[in-house]
């Protein structure tokens, strides 16, 4: 098992290198790249990234595991993130929270998404799916399949 | 209550996060102006209109601007902050997703005035589809040659409520952890890669363009003496209209949620508001009757204004389920850093917890503001003093519910 960015992250990495006073800059972008390109960052990813970035690995490692979007671990589900934060838990979140139960996907319970205004919300593949109910929450997984 | 658009004129028009739309409604007009301004007369105009901080802490932006060197071997940056993270904060994503060339706007004019030719906007990782959004218009304005010698680049969070304290960002855009650092003695500007940086949130940049374009009279024309001007106030929770409203400071809250949220949901009656972000603290009903929506009032009260995003409480609210809802938050996303905030924001989170499941004794309160005693002014950034006093302020408030909850 190996990594490498592929042709247009290459690309990109490129473009950022000169949108910043230095490499290490790009550590965050990189992990990114590394995730949408393999579903999760291997460890492999993570030595790629040092070496490409001129920054120890370890150091990646350390940011790679201090923020929540970042995953070490392969999923098969498909990942539903539910705020249950103030706002979307005073307008009904723990009821999505306990429909989502029924269904074959890899519930987070995360904080805050910016949705207070349109409570309750989920985050499926980066898009907010706002003002949910229990219906709309089967046809919108329904129509995501 | 009078109209008061300077940041969501445009967000009603359709259509209107793209250049055309933006352009026929008089976008990029002020740019002209900087043939005539120095970048010092710029800031000089910034500090006479009173713009405050629109991030949470409030403080006078002009006064930021001038600590940036007007002459520096070192290349000065602009970092605009949109890791709106903050619970019942939801007003950056409406700029950027419904006017972003207003923001683009007034980062030229802002880049010019502190001599820098490189904007960042570091973006939380959630908000990635509105991040495209402002992506696509930077991309247009450049397109259309709208950005001069200025490069603007888009910088991704990756999920940490931290990120949003401007020296946690300046860090993670340094592709590092999010952790804070510690204040200088006297006041200087920021440091990214050691070159003078100037942070600013979103909707402070954004309401640079009216100030230029108007003047710094016609700004202070809205708002109180104190805190000019207007704020992109918001309301979630048990309203009737939840959303981002725009008004003038100084308005009273009760006014503001009636009038643009339709007063409290369902009929019901109102027990509790948390002001501006769940960092603010909270009041009672009574005095959310009789508070002023401006930084002095509020401050009176001992409660803060914070980013405005105002949570509404109806009377069926358990006030010690929202505080163990708060407390979680603020467990999840200590960074870690310092000791009293790492491990005392799990011990309030169990505390409370315990009460909340009637577990609890009045010994558990006395300990809980123990710690939130102890949590307080012992530490690098404002995160650990935040919650101290959310749990000062919900226990002084409503101690009888947390007592009969024993």
């Amino acid at each position: 098992m190996s990594f490498s960015f592929d042709k247009a992250n290459l690309e990109h990495i490129e473009v950022l290198k000169s949108r910043y006073p230095s490499t290490q800059a790009l550590s965050l972008p990189c992990l990114w790249m590394a995730q949408y390109q393999e579903g999760y960052i291997t460890l492999d990813a993570i030595d790629v990234i040092s070496e490409t970035i001129d920054v120890p690995a370890m150091e990646i490692y350390r940011v790679a595991t201090f923020y929540t979007m970042f995953h070490l671990e392969p999923v098969t589900q498909k990942r539903v993130l539910v705020c249950k934060t103030l706002s979307c838990k005073l307008c009904g979140s723990e009821s999505i929270l306990e429909h989502l139960k029924g269904h074959d996907v890899l519930v987070e319970h995360v904080e805050c998404l910016g949705s207070c205004g349109t409570a309750p919300v989920m985050q499926i593949d980066d898009v907010n799916y706002e003002n949910l109910t229990p219906e709309k929450v089967d046809t919108i997984l329904e129509a995501l399949k | 209550m009078r109209e008061a658009l300077i940041v969501s004129r445009k967000f009603s028009l359709e259509e209107s996060h793209t250049l055309a739309v933006a352009q026929k409604h008089g976008a990029y007009k002020t740019l002209q102006k900087l043939q005539n301004l120095s970048p010092v007369e710029v800031i000089e105009i910034i500090k006479e209109s009173g713009l405050r901080g629109k991030g949470g802490g409030g403080a006078p932006a002009g006064n930021k601007w001038a600590l940036m060197p007007q002459e520096s071997e070192k290349p000065s940056f602009l970092a605009v902050n949109c890791d709106e993270s903050e619970p019942g904060t939801f007003k950056d994503r409406q700029i950027i997703t419904k006017d972003p060339h207003l923001l683009i706007e007034g980062i030229l004019l802002t880049c010019y005035a502190i001599k820098a030719k490189h904007a960042y906007v570091y973006i939380r990782g959630e908000y990635y589809q509105y991040q495209q959004v402002l992506q696509a218009a930077v991309d247009e304005a450049n397109a259309a040659g709208l950005l001069g010698d200025v490069e603007i680049t888009l910088h991704r969070g990756a999920g940490a409520y931290i990120c949003g304290e401007k020296s946690a960002l300046l860090e993670s855009m340094e592709g590092k952890r999010g952790h804070p650092r510690l204040k200088p003695k006297q006041p200087e500007p920021e440091w990214y890669f050691g070159n003078p940086t100037l942070v600013n949130n979103v909707e402070t940049i954004a309401s640079v363009p009216f100030i230029l374009e108007y003047g710094a009279e016609a700004y202070r024309s809205y708002g109180t003496e104190r805190s000019p001007g207007t704020l992109l106030f918001a309301m979630s929770g048990h309203v009737e209209r939840p959303g981002v409203y725009e008004a003038e400071f100084g308005v009273s809250m009760m006014e503001y949620i009636n009038h643009f949220g339709g007063g409290v949901k369902n009929g019901k009656k109102l027990k509790a508001v948390i002001p501006g972000g769940a960092s603010t603290g909270v009041l009672t009903a009574k005095e959310a009757e009789e508070v002023l929506l401006d930084y002095e009032s509020l401050r009176a009260m001992g409660v803060s204004l914070g980013t405005g995003g105002m949570i509404v409480m109806d009377e069926e609210t358990s006030m010690v389920a929202v505080l163990k809802n708060l407390l979680e938050f603020y467990h999840e996303e200590s960074c870690g850093q310092c000791t009293p905030c790492r491990e005392g924001t799990g011990w309030v989170d169990k505390l409370v917890g315990k009460i909340l499941d009637g577990r609890g004794s009045s010994a558990d309160i006395d300990e809980l503001l123990e710690i939130a005693e102890t949590m307080n002014g012992k530490t690098i950034c404002v995160f650990a003093p935040a919650v101290s006093a959310v749990i000062v302020s919900f226990l002084t408030r409503f101690r009888d519910e947390f007592e009969a909850a024993l």
